[in-house]
């Protein structure tokens, strides 16, 4: 049942801000309709959209992805109050290159939000997001209120074992997440598995119950992308995940995708300049076989544009 | 015009007035400019004074102009401009609608003392740098906290539930606007307030304005002397009492034919109530009548206010010295200093220029102004500071600095943002998650805009620990904020009691170029 159909049948109508725990759990859609032989495509070389173009089309294009009148929920970086030469957001062109995709793919409707860390209204502004989004006709979302958010279970976490998380994730047929590449002070980088700290509401509780292990107990959730698109194209390197200036930002024009969140994490740290097995978080997650830390035993993709 | 027509026209402008200021009080969406706010506020009497002292800009003419049309027309400000006043009109008119016969006034002795003791308790300190009763008795500041912690919530509860009935349809072009944090104590004394300005009005029609308001009885002496003044025209009067009745500051003693013009707002509902036109608002004959009393009354007070002031500023003093933030457990936070918004310079300058009127608490976007109860010490009640546990500055954001209307907090340029140091972040190592558990946290590094908190190595390996420097830190609270522990923060913004200029974090270099022909590293 979903929760608007539970409020309606026990005639409910109350102002935002109330809760009800616990309705979802098992609604959550099955994604897993990927028809091609790469496991991970690597770009570099193009801008952040030229770039999406062509490595979505190695995974079969977005159709393989969104089907005809889903809805798709996307989840980028919108953390911070800064313009996108910060590289602390995801780029506003490949998140609106990701929407037009998603239309031309037949979505019904493609929403994007974030729970941001600064004043959320600054950060949908300031980073370009809001306008690329509706430039390209999607729908921006707020993320900065309780009352969006669902109690979930996930069985198999160690630490992290309930989280609430935004009701468009679960309702939405299709979930992309698209996180930018950076540094990051105390798991040293940012990446795709990190980013979905901006899904929840009370990341307090990550910070203060072994944020590595809660940051992998919450890829076990159920409900997971469908893709992951990490945005390489301006990199943070230091004084992450915020920034102090455009100094401390390289530009590496890269993008890594795969269905696999472990995998594409690997790979973007690797192009950082990391060892994935040097980060808690993706050593974890691939010790709970969450996903392939070894690229390896990977089938690649390399493009250079 | 016609002098029956007064009363309509006082009516349409008190309109004009009341509902743009209110709304810019609980405007939450943050819709209207700073500069247009404070164009709304020009001519409110309290700030406009009180901007004049710090800065002489602007804002210099709305008081002037209120002196000359008081000068002029009486205490038409009180009538017209002043929400408060409005406010009582408004409930004064639904007394009368719920009382089953007509509301009727009588005319009550002025009480000199009172209405002066007040005044001199206000205006008095202010001069010492406390601004105690002018926060606590200021009109306009008065109302500001009613529309924030009344009409606030009554809009942000509509606001909620449009935004929930649109989310239904998975429209989300409305957002819940969560109310941060609900301060009790100072929510106790608005509410308070409010409830004695509504039985007076209730009761007594605008009591308040007529004996406890300091701007009133200040207006009130210079109406005194006012060209035009409500005037009784004894060949006409039936002494009938009608216009008593219908006198809401019950200063018309029709029996001897006077008004106490000093406690008359120009309100001209007078002048309609007289059946024979007895009664007209006329340029000022050459009698007028003498108040010996005033003088005794005066000196009497001067006395017993600087004494008061004395054993109040101990009060205070005492107070600020055990500030306690939170309850016991490991490591308790203590705070010396509250933090005051970054463009009020120090806590002094802020505490003697802040009425409290709430119009940046209300449009801080992150909700981190909030009203103190002790935390500036007994003398700065109410007044806004900076609560991290219900959010914190945002690094470029300047908005309570544009709307001041008091000048507590003067504008300040985004760049000069970024520097202003309101307090600087203090670390309790023996709290934080990364000792206590031995796990990686950083939420403060995290959240540093300038990075004065960044993470160096920890005893064990592959952990790393916060460590603030201090010469980077603008003590936005963004750290105390985000940190995680509970019940004490393992990071704290200890107040700058005089505001200071951080270092700008310049020490890194911009980094190189990548060679974009390597080859992928996997
Ligand atoms: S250390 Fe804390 S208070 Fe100081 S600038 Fe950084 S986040 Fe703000
Ligand atoms: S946020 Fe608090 S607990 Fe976490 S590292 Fe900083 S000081 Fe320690």
């Amino acid at each position: 049942m979903k929760r608007r159909d539970f409020l309606k049948s026990t005639g409910i109508i109350a102002g935002a801000g109330v809760v009800i725990p616990g309705v979802y759990g098992s609604v959550y859609a099955k994604t897993s309709y990927i028809n091609n032989s790469f496991d991970l495509v690597a770009i570099k070389g193009g801008e952040p959209d030229a770039m999406f173009d062509e490595s979505i089309k190695q995974l079969g294009g977005m159709s393989s992805f969104v089907k005809k009148n889903q809805t798709v929920v996307i989840k980028p970086n919108i953390g911070w109050d800064a313009s996108p030469e910060r590289g602390a957001n995801t780029h506003p062109k490949l998140v609106k290159r990701v929407i037009e995709q998603c239309y031309n793919a037949g979505a019904k409707e493609v929403y994007v939000f974030d729970h941001t860390c600064d004043d959320w209204r600054k950060c949908y502004t300031n980073s370009g997001i809001e306008k690329a989004v509706s430039d390209a006709k999607g729908k921006m979302v707020p993320g900065n209120s309780e009352s969006y958010y669902q109690d979930v279970e996930i069985k198999a976490g160690k630490s992290l074992k309930k989280a609430k998380v935004h009701e468009l994730i679960l309702q939405s047929d299709v979930f992309i997440n698209i996180p930018i590449l950076k540094n990051h002070g105390s798991t040293k980088v940012s990446l795709s598995m990190k980013n979905l700290m901006g899904a929840v509401w009370d990341r307090r509780f990550w910070h203060s119950n072994d944020l590595s292990q809660c940051i992998a107990d919450y890829a076990a959730f159920n409900k997971k992308p469908s893709l992951n698109i990490v945005d390489g194209y301006y990199v943070m390197k230091r004084n992450g995940p915020r920034g102090v200036s455009v100094d401390d930002v390289v530009l590496m024009k890269s993008q890594i995708l795969s269905t696999d969140i472990v995998s594409a994490d690997s790979a973007s740290a690797k192009i950082f300049g990391v060892e994935p097995s040097d980060i808690s978080h993706i050593k974890i997650a691939n010790s709970m076989g969450l996903g392939k830390m070894d690229l390896n035993s990977l089938n690649i993709k390399r493009i250079t544009l | 015009m016609r002098q029956s027509n007064f009363r309509l026209l006082r009516i349409i402008i008190s309109i004009l007035f009341f509902i743009p200021t209110t709304y810019i009080l609980i405007d939450f969406y943050g819709l209207v400019p700073g500069d247009v706010k404070k164009w709304i506020l020009f001519l409110q009497f309290t700030p406009s004074v009180l901007n004049f002292i710090t800065i002489g800009t602007l804002s210099i003419t709305g008081f002037i102009i209120i002196l000359a049309l008081t000068f002029l027309f009486g205490r038409v400000y009180c009538s017209s401009v002043c929400p408060l006043g409005v406010l009582q009109d408004i409930i004064n008119y639904f007394s009368k609608k719920i009382k089953k016969r007509k509301k009727k006034f009588i005319f009550v002795k002025e009480n000199k003392l009172l209405r002066y003791s007040l005044l001199a308790l206000t205006i008095i300190p202010i001069f010492f740098g406390i601004n105690t009763f002018l926060v606590l008795l200021d009109p306009y500041s008065l109302y500001g906290r009613i529309a924030g912690n009344f009409a606030l919530p009554i809009l942000a509860f509509s606001n909620n539930g449009v935004a929930y009935i649109l989310e239904q349809f998975n429209n989300y072009s409305v957002y819940p606007h969560d109310i941060q944090k609900f301060n009790i104590v100072p929510f106790a004394i608005v509410f308070s307030f409010f409830g004695l300005i509504a039985y007076l009005s209730f009761k007594h029609g605008r009591l308040y304005c007529n004996t406890i308001c300091p701007v009133g009885t200040l207006l009130g002496i210079i109406s005194k002397y006012s060209l035009f003044k409500i005037r009784i025209k004894e060949e006409e009067c039936l002494s009938c009492g009608a216009c008593a009745r219908d006198c809401k500051a019950e200063c018309i003693d029709s029996r001897t034919k006077i008004i106490d013009t000093s406690r008359c707002i120009a309100c001209f509902d007078c002048i309609p109530s007289c059946p024979t036109e007895g009664i007209t608002f006329s340029l000022k004959s050459s009698a007028s009548s003498s108040d010996d009393s005033i003088n005794n009354s005066k000196r009497n007070f001067l006395t017993k206010t600087s004494i008061y002031l004395l054993s109040l500023s101990a009060i205070g003093a005492s107070v600020q010295k055990k500030i306690k933030i939170t309850k016991p457990s490991t490591i308790p936070v203590f705070k010396e200093n509250a933090v005051s918004p970054p463009g009020s310079f120090s806590l002094d300058k802020f505490n003697g220029k802040c009425t409290a009127c709430h119009l940046c608490v209300t449009a801080c976007p992150t909700q981190v102004l909030q009203p103190s109860f002790l935390e500036y010490g007994f003398t700065g009640m109410l007044q806004p500071h900076l609560d991290n546990s219900a959010g914190y500055c945002n690094f470029d954001c300047t908005i309570c600095s544009d709307v001041c209307p008091t000048g507590a907090i003067i504008p300040i340029t985004r760049n000069d943002k970024h520097l202003a140091q309101i307090g600087i972040a203090k670390f309790i190592k023996e709290n934080c998650v990364v000792h206590t558990q031995k796990t990686d946290c950083g939420a403060c590094s995290e959240h540093c805009p300038t990075k004065a908190v960044h993470m160096i190595p920890y005893e064990v390996k592959g952990l790393v620990i916060p460590e603030v420097r201090e010469e980077y830190c603008i003590g936005c609270g963004a750290c105390e904020f985000a940190c995680p522990t509970i019940p004490y923060k393992s990071i704290y913004i200890e107040g700058n009691s005089i505001h200071k200029t951080a270092k700008k974090n310049v020490e890194e270099k911009k980094l190189e170029k990548v060679n974009m022909d390597e080859d992928f590293p996997f």
